[in-house]
């Protein structure tokens, strides 16, 4: 266990998740991150999927990495990221149909997400497979933990409930409260991720430009 | 070895590629009938929830084969077709929506739910991003809503995606389809505050405005083809 995690490979699992975090720091994946974070249910099952495939893409492209043609790497790394996709989904909807079901808006959005490819040309084309892969989790979760924030907010305050059961009750909306129906709009999430950014960067001076 | 020679680019790709679609061909075709099998079980539990029977962790074969007492295919003049078990529900509804109205074979499936007649119309048509879907099922006079089912395939989650949650479809439970003058005249998916003179209404989605829109025209265009059928006399009518 000891080489196993190594201090570098600690650092590449624990980097993502604060100082190098995928949305706040590298700002890879806003697209999906506004697109997925109008309720908390979307968020969490797009953080565990993006986390599943840019770990094990990250694993394949590192394998394949002495032996891929510089001048076709992207495109090399979008067929991986592909067909790793598709046939996951395929599976799914074989063994796991209500999964898929719900899966089926993200199938599309996973393999166009920019910290795939990020991930894979800057770290999976020079690291070993081991390395890879934890990085592709760190970085998984990094991002699924942003996703998971954003999610709360704007579930919480845009419709009063989380992962779809109610939390504001009643007797505040009799009161008078209402939600925020802006918070289920896209620029939201935007607004909600840039202070995201600013709380970090306030606590990470090194990030500062 | 170079990696960067024409040559070994060319046929790294080419390899690659046929690797490839060997693998997802494969897989394709492994799956193919499980898939179909699931696709087959979701579609009746689809129609189940429109009587709002709750499938969740039961046996929807069997509750399917409970509830649904017969299978219809008509024709725009109310004509049946056939009554065979399986044959209406294998009709194509997109293909036939193609297709000329007095050709088109219309499924109309036929349940009993605590010893009354719903009839249940299947629903096709296009939300924001992609195709909708849903079925509607009516009481005994053909005229009120006992319950509806809508989903979709990459609505935006959180806004046309609502369509397929409850609080939207609740909504539709008790509405008229029918005008008093016994004509079709559908449902109204209007903004709140927003009211027609002929149409009962339901509200709208905020923020899913062609999603909602959609819906409407689904509604309208699906059921308008079981005009006949729906202003048939039935034995228990209110009109």
């Amino acid at each position: 266990m000891s080489k196993l995690f190594s201090d570098k490979t600690k650092q590449v699992f624990l980097g993502p998740l604060s100082k190098n975090n995928p949305i706040t720091v590298q700002v890879l994946g806003i697209c999906s991150a506004l697109a997925v974070t109008a309720n908390l249910k979307p968020a969490l099952v797009m953080g565990i999927s993006v986390t599943v495939i840019v770990a094990f893409s990250n694993v394949i492209i590192s394998l394949l990495r002495n032996t891929i043609p510089n001048r076709i790497r992207i495109i090399v790394q979008l067929v991986v990221v592909a067909a790793l996709v598709t046939v996951v989904s395929e599976f799914l909807k074989a063994f796991a149909y209500d999964v898929s079901v719900q899966l089926s808006v993200y199938i599309g959005l996973i393999i166009t997400n920019c910290i795939l490819m990020g991930r894979l040309e800057a770290f999976a084309m020079a690291n070993k497979p081991w390395e890879s892969f934890v990085d592709g989790l760190g970085n998984g979760f990094g991002y699924a933990v942003i996703l998971v924030v954003v999610g709360i907010f704007r579930e919480l305050l845009g419709a009063g409930s989380l992962l779809g059961f109610r939390i504001i009750p009643q007797s505040f909306y009799d009161a008078g409260y209402m939600n925020n129906g802006l918070m289920m709009m896209p620029p939201m999430a935007l607004i909600l991720v840039a202070c995201i950014i600013w709380w970090h960067r306030s606590k990470n001076k090194e990030l500062q430009e | 070895m170079d990696t960067n020679k024409n040559g070994y680019t060319l046929i790294y790709a080419t390899v690659m590629v046929v690797i490839v679609a060997l693998m997802l061909a494969f897989v394709s075709g492994a799956l193919k009938d499980t898939q179909n099998a699931n696709v087959k079980l979701d579609k009746k539990k689809q129609i189940l929830k429109s009587l709002q029977i709750d499938t969740e962790g039961q046996d929807a074969d069997a509750l399917y084969n409970k509830y649904i007492v017969k299978e219809l295919v008509v024709n725009s003049k109310a004509e049946v077709l056939s009554e065979k078990k399986d044959e209406a529900f294998d009709v194509d509804v997109n293909k036939e929506l193609s297709k000329k109205l007095e050709v088109r074979r219309l499924p109309i499936y036929v349940a009993n739910v605590d010893g009354k007649t719903k009839y249940i119309i299947t629903l096709r048509g296009t939300g924001l991003w992609g195709p909708i879907w849903g079925y509607l099922a009516l009481d005994e006079d053909r005229n009120t809503i006992f319950g509806t089912f809508f989903s979709h395939a990459s609505e935006t989650p959180g806004l046309g995606a609502n369509i397929a949650d409850p609080p939207f479809q609740k909504q539709f439970i008790g509405k008229h389809i029918l005008s008093d003058k016994n004509e079709f005249v559908s449902i109204a998916v209007l903004k709140a505050g927003q009211a027609t003179k002929t149409q009962e209404k339901v509200d709208a989605l905020s923020g899913g405005t062609i999603t909602s829109k959609g819906v409407e025209k689904m509604l309208l265009n699906c059921l308008g083809q079981y005009d006949q059928f729906l202003q048939q006399p039935t034995s228990g009518g209110t009109k």
